[in-house]
């Protein structure tokens, strides 16, 4: 029986080569992308999940406010009534999940309300700012200003 | 036959009885941690997260960018940031031509993690504001189209993640964003950038920024949720995006945004 091409051979040998090329390639596809590759998109779902196991540092307002139920009440109507609790007081997190194992501090009213209300002139005009060389006479802020209610009625 | 049936039975039993105790055990852990339960409820296509920054509240006090690096873990140091804040100052001679390229005065000290220090004379006739900026959470971002290994997408809520084991650290992203959101962590040598605190939104929370954002100047919102009041805020307010001739889709809105910003 005469083969058809003169070279068959050469041809089987490769076919059989590009062939043993295309399995070696699924099966190391198959063993190095992850099954979830793909998932939603071009990537790997189980990053989504990646991004979702960090803890939580800050709390929120509404841990904060479950407890402290009298901070809410001296706060309500006043002009910081808004403010959430750890603008000032910090990322309370581990506090929220167990109150004794971490203690926030008490913010020092010398240097925590200038940082919002310090003279700047790129502040907004209506926000409320003072220059402390000017006002207080050098007493802490909370001398006269409750944190919690600042308007001094 | 009795047997191939009950093996159905068994393994449709077994399956639910898995799902459902991991969904238990995930929502435990989270009472436990003092967290809201949401987690486990979480369904994503009923999400499209973005965010409204109003700049006429902006005091420039830099909490967000300490709340943020205190929550993400972002490097301290001025080259590391996943939100800064921005001050523009424009001289009073200069106020007719805010499009023109070199004009603002742009300062950012240490991405406003500090604050901002008084740097010009009140009443001298120029215009200053702060400019909170972030990571757009584009719908079209320029970021993940580049990226070689599909290691950063647009999550299927709307924001833009990076996948921390998958990133090469190839930078190809960071010079592609338009907005300068991104930098390689110096630890993981990966691509970070904000992830709109995934992590916290994902639970009912608000971003970490949002959180300590004393003037509401920042907020996040939720495109895809009819009671957001974020709808109405659009409405009411002539809002801006960064960039919008880049076409990247950004959903950060800006109010009362001033043209001299890039």
């Amino acid at each position: 029986m005469s083969s058809r091409f003169k070279d068959q051979e050469h041809l089987i040998r490769m076919g059989v080569l590009l062939l043993a090329g295309i399995i070696v390639f699924f099966v190391l596809r198959g063993v190095m992308v992850p099954r979830d590759f793909g998932e939603y998109g071009h990537y790997r779902g189980g990053a989504l999940e990646d991004n979702r196991a960090r803890p939580a540092v800050y709390a929120g307002r509404k841990a904060c406010e479950e407890c402290h139920e009298e901070v809410v009440a001296a706060r309500k109507g006043g002009r910081h009534a808004a403010v959430g609790c750890e603008a000032c007081h910090g990322p309370l997190a581990k506090h929220a999940s167990d109150p004794a194992a971490a203690k926030p501090g008490r913010p020092d009213a010398k240097t925590i309300c200038l940082v919002c209300h310090l003279e700047n002139v790129a502040r907004p005009a209506k926000f409320p700012q003072v220059n402390p060389l000017d006002h207080g006479e050098g007493k802490a802020c909370s001398d006269c200003h409750k944190p919690h209610q600042p308007k001094i009625s | 036959m009795t047997s191939k049936s009950d093996r159905r039975e068994f393994l449709r039993k077994s399956s639910k009885f898995l799902l459902l105790s991991g969904a238990a055990s995930v929502a435990y852990a989270s009472v436990a941690e003092g967290q809201p339960e949401k987690a486990p409820n979480y369904r994503m296509h009923d999400h499209w997260w973005g965010m409204v920054i109003d700049i006429d509240l902006c005091i420039g006090c830099g909490n967000c960018v300490r709340a943020d690096k205190a929550e993400n873990g972002v490097p301290l140091g001025p080259k590391y940031f996943r939100t800064w804040v921005e001050r523009y100052h424009i001289p009073p001679g200069d106020l007719q031509h805010p499009e023109k390229e070199e004009l603002p005065v742009v300062d950012s000290e240490n991405g406003g993690f500090d604050g901002f220090k008084e740097k010009y004379k009140k009443g001298d006739g120029s215009k200053n504001f702060f400019v909170p900026k972030l990571c757009n959470q584009c719908s079209h971002s320029p970021c993940t189209q580049v990226c070689p290994v599909g290691a950063t997408f647009e999550s299927p809520d709307g924001v833009v993640l990076v996948d921390r084991e998958y990133c090469l650290g190839c930078r190809y992203c960071i010079h592609a964003c338009p907005y300068g959101c991104r930098y390689l962590h110096p630890e993981t040598e990966t691509a970070d950038k904000c992830s709109l605190c995934y992590h916290r939104i994902v639970r009912g929370l608000t971003t970490a920024c949002c959180e300590a954002c004393p003037t509401g100047a920042r907020r996040l919102v939720d495109l895809k949720d009819p009671n957001d009041p974020v709808h109405e805020f659009l409405k009411m307010h002539k809002v801006h995006v960064l960039k919008p001739q880049m076409a990247t889709g950004a959903k950060v809105y800006y109010n009362a945004l001033d043209g001299s910003v890039r």
